[in-house]
């Protein structure tokens, strides 16, 4: 495993237009660690995520990738050069609540594209490589399969080879289980875990809270735009100070009661 | 009915099926890489380009084909183009059809969902590979149906070529027309032979579409 990268994000700011969906966002993510993102719908969560490998662009603030900045050449300053942008994505796996195959390619297709574009690997050397890391996810038999010939926890099995094949530093996750069914949202989830033990950086918007519970090393909760804390996940789950985090988890608990 | 005419004039009108045929084939196939490259130049291209081709666009598709022809054959001597009238035609046709095959190329790109692009930005892909690898394959798929339908439409617009004497079907018909005085057998077959062709096409078009799509439909 390659080391692991560390996320440093101060006062970021985003606007849409004139809505403020990020304020002033400070957030420290330790190499190796597990940080779990968690808050109401529309609080930023997803918003917040993707400045981080600058999908989203924020107006102002800065975000570190181990001590480099990314979107842009200086603070405030004019927009990186594409070339250097790539380079810094390349080294940062994003996986999406939509999975986002591409839909004309097998799995293994798939997963041996970044390694041919990006890294400039053969194609023989890249179909090998990716065969190993789809056998890593437990789909060696299903690897010659288009996206449409998978149910939705292989699809995202093969999103999270597509992105862990590129020898990531850190991994990105936007509601990576929201859009399975309930029974297949534990084969995804245990792959996670599995990075997770393995030392990756991992930043994880989710709904998941038994996932963010024991797996999480920290939980930020977001509202309205805010990050309200980041703490330890005992702290955050079981003894919320904030009234807007103890509300949150109200609902979530009633809701899955029933 | 005089079929006897066809033994005779049979070879003259078989030259003009092929003719015919090819300069659908051609126009189709330069017509669709023109409007390609316009629809991938107004995605990506700045303002201005944007502008540009649009007026393009909007003038081509707003002005008659035959009206557009006379102007490329007789108007382009003025301005130096001196153009036979089979590379005239070519010509017409490409410039007539790759509005409308932009226009098709622009609403499917529109249609390919954005997070397969921005997976690949993710990973880091260039604009450019993007565009090969994801906007291309996949937008083409859900072109398909349209682009077949403007091919089809295109074969029927070949005809006009006649006008500016090309020796394609049409013109060989009425050639042999007006010299044996056999009207309603001479455009019976062309009828014919339009029919057959585009019959043709939408078949071909329709077994593509099924072998290009065929691992796409989500299984249920
Ligand atoms: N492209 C956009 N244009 C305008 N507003 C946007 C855009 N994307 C997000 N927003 C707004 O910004 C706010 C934060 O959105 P974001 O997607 O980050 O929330 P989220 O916490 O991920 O929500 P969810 O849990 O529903 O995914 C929301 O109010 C949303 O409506
Ligand atoms: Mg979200």
């Amino acid at each position: 495993m390659v080391e692991a990268s560390s996320v440093e994000i101060r006062k970021v700011n985003k606007y849409y237009g004139q809505f403020h969906a990020l304020k002033d966002i400070d957030l420290s993510i330790p190499p190796g660690k597990v940080t779990c993102l968690i808050g109401p719908s529309g609080s930023g969560k997803s918003s917040l995520l993707r400045c981080i490998n600058f999908l989203e662009e924020y107006d102002s603030g800065e975000v570190l990738i181990d001590g480099q900045l990314i979107g842009y050449e200086t603070p405030g300053g004019r927009r990186m050069a594409p070339r250097r942008l790539r380079q810094m994505r390349s080294t940062i796996g994003m996986v999406f609540q939509q999975f986002n195959l591409w839909p004309h390619m097998t799995a293994q297709e798939n997963v041996a594209e970044g390694l041919i574009r990006v890294r400039g690997m053969r194609k023989r050397d890249a179909m090998e490589r990716a065969a190993e890391a789809l056998t890593r996810v437990g789909l060696s038999d299903r690897m010659g399969n288009h996206p449409s010939r998978l149910s939705g926890g292989q699809q995202q099995r093969v999103a999270i080879a597509r992105a862990v094949a590129m020898d990531p530093r850190l991994m990105l996750f936007d509601e990576p289980t929201s859009a399975l069914d309930p029974e297949l949202v534990g084969e995804v989830l245990n792959v996670m875990k599995a990075l997770a033990a393995g030392g990756m950086t991992m930043v994880v918007v989710t709904h998941e809270m038994g996932f963010a519970a024991h797996v999480a090393d920290q939980i930020a909760f977001l509202e309205a735009g805010e990050l309200v804390d980041v703490d330890v996940p005992s702290r955050i789950l079981r003894e919320p100070e904030d009234r807007r985090i103890q509300s949150f988890l109200r609902t979530y608990h009633e809701r899955n009661l029933i | 009915m005089d079929l006897s005419i066809f033994s005779e004039y049979g070879p003259r009108l078989l030259s003009g099926f092929r003719l015919t045929i090819i300069c659908w084939l051609l126009g189709t196939v330069f017509g669709a890489a023109l409007g390609l490259l316009i629809a991938v130049a107004q995605r990506y291209g700045g303002r201005a380009v944007r502008w540009a081709l649009q007026t393009y666009i909007e003038l081509i598709r707003g002005t008659p084909f035959l009206v557009q022809l006379f102007l490329l054959y007789y108007g382009g001597p003025m301005i130096g183009l001196r153009l036979d009238p089979l590379p005239a035609g070519l010509l017409g046709l490409t410039i007539y059809g790759s509005p409308y095959f932009a226009e098709i190329f622009r609403s499917a790109f529109r249609a390919v969902p954005l997070g397969l692009i921005e997976a690949g930005r993710a990973i880091g892909m260039t604009e450019m590979a993007i565009v090969r690898r994801i906007l291309l394959p996949v937008g083409l798929v859900s072109a398909l149906p349209a682009l077949i339908n403007f091919s089809i439409i295109l074969t029927k617009e070949t005809v006009i070529l006649s006008i500016i004497t090309v020796p394609e079907v049409m013109y060989q018909t009425q050639y042999m027309a007006t010299m044996t005085f056999t009207y309603l057998e001479g455009y019976f077959a062309l009828a014919l032979f339009f029919w057959v062709f585009v019959e043709v096409i939408s078949r071909l078009g329709r077994r593509l579409e099924r072998r290009i799509t065929r691992h796409l439909i989500e299984r249920t």
